[in-house]
């Protein structure tokens, strides 16, 4: 029985680690195949590697858990998980703003010069 | 400057006024004669270009797509000051304002009493007075207004407007995207400007309908309270 329960978790542990490891490389060929700026991938890359090295050490999600108070570790993962992805959503929300500011003047510029050349 | 020299510009921002923008154009030519009169077609899917391209004297800025009525009236404001214009009125294309009534707003921007001077329905009774929800929300930034500015705007949705120079020059770099109007007065308050309101009459809507019932409305309010509470969180840059 427990050796079933540690082939288990190693089998959960050797998922999570090629899942953090095909995360990392995804990104990592997206910018290689220059489908991704680096800009926007920073905080994918972070994230791939949070998880890489948290499925690497199994020990360091229970001493979180335990620092940060919560009583059951894998909740901690889920905690992780949304914040990272919170971060990277604001992150797009901003770049979309922007994008939308630059987006206008561009149009404003373009009308105004086209008025410029269709008056000559 | 003797106002004679003063170069002057009619800002009409129109999105789909195929319908009434001739009109509104005709009443600028007859009452505003020492004003250009710029048309900014916002991104509009009839022919409001068109109509407004074979007025004589009229100019043309056609954007690409629709910005919405904040991008619209920026446009002008470039284009003014761009071209040296040391003075602008923003007259809607849709007829609800009175071109004989462009004078009223210019007078105190002349005396250099104002920097910018908002036409207000509010002020005398008669006239198109707006929905019920456009109306509470009037009544709610009028309160804002005065808490906030001690201010006493009482039409600050309107877009009936008159601009100096340094009004324009401000406004042409920061201007709000959506439901701009009572953002824009903070702005230039927050600059130390000053701005005035004088009476005026409007017409309802000859054509088309409001887009703004009463989701809109709500929506108007939060974003327009959240912009004020930014800008006063905002450092003078």
């Amino acid at each position: 029985m427990d050796n079933l329960a540690n082939v288990q978790v190693f089998r959960i542990q050797v998922l999570a680690i090629i899942g953090s490891l095909a995360l990392v490389l995804f990104i990592l060929d997206l910018i290689r195949r220059r489908k991704l700026k680096e800009e926007f991938s920073i905080l994918w890359l972070g994230m791939g590697l949070v998880f890489l090295v948290i499925s690497l050490f199994r020990g360091l999600l229970d001493k979180f858990s335990i620092l940060v108070g919560i009583g059951y570790p894998p909740a901690a993962l889920f905690l992780i998980l949304i914040v990272g992805l919170l971060i990277i959503l604001v992150h797009f929300s901003v770049a979309i703003s922007e994008l939308k500011e630059s987006n206008k003047k561009l149009a404003q510029q373009l009308g105004l010069l086209r008025q410029e050349i269709e008056e000559k | 400057m003797l106002p004679a020299h003063m170069k002057k510009i009619a800002i009409v921002p129109a999105y789909n006024e195929e319908k009434t923008v001739g009109a509104v154009l005709a009443g600028i030519k007859e009452f505003c004669r020492d004003f250009d009169i710029l048309v900014v077609d916002d991104g509009s899917t009839d022919r409001t270009a068109e109509v407004a391209g074979t007025v004589p004297g009229a100019r043309v800025v056609s954007l690409p797509f629709n910005l919405g009525i904040g991008g619209a009236v920026q446009t002008g404001f470039l284009y003014a000051q761009k071209h040296g214009y040391d003075l602008a009125v923003q007259v809607d294309a849709d007829g609800q304002h009175k071109p004989a009534e462009v004078r009223l707003l210019l007078d105190p921007v002349l005396k250099d009493e104002a920097d910018m001077v908002v036409g207000s329905r509010f002020m005398e009774k008669g006239g198109y007075r707006g929905r019920v929800w456009r109306r509470l929300g009037i009544k709610v930034f009028y309160l804002t207004n005065r808490l906030l500015l001690g201010e006493k705007i009482t039409d600050s949705t309107s877009g009936f407007r008159a601009y100096n120079v340094k009004a324009i020059s401000l406004l042409s770099r920061t201007y709000p995207d959506d439901y701009p109007e009572p953002e824009a007065v903070y702005i230039l308050k927050r600059r130390g400007m000053r701005v005035l309101e004088v009476p005026v009459q409007m017409a309802g809507r000859q054509a088309g309908r409001s887009s703004i019932g009463f989701f809109g409305s709500m929506y108007y309010m939060v974003k327009v309270f959240l912009a004020i509470f930014v800008l006063f969180l905002r450092r003078q840059d």
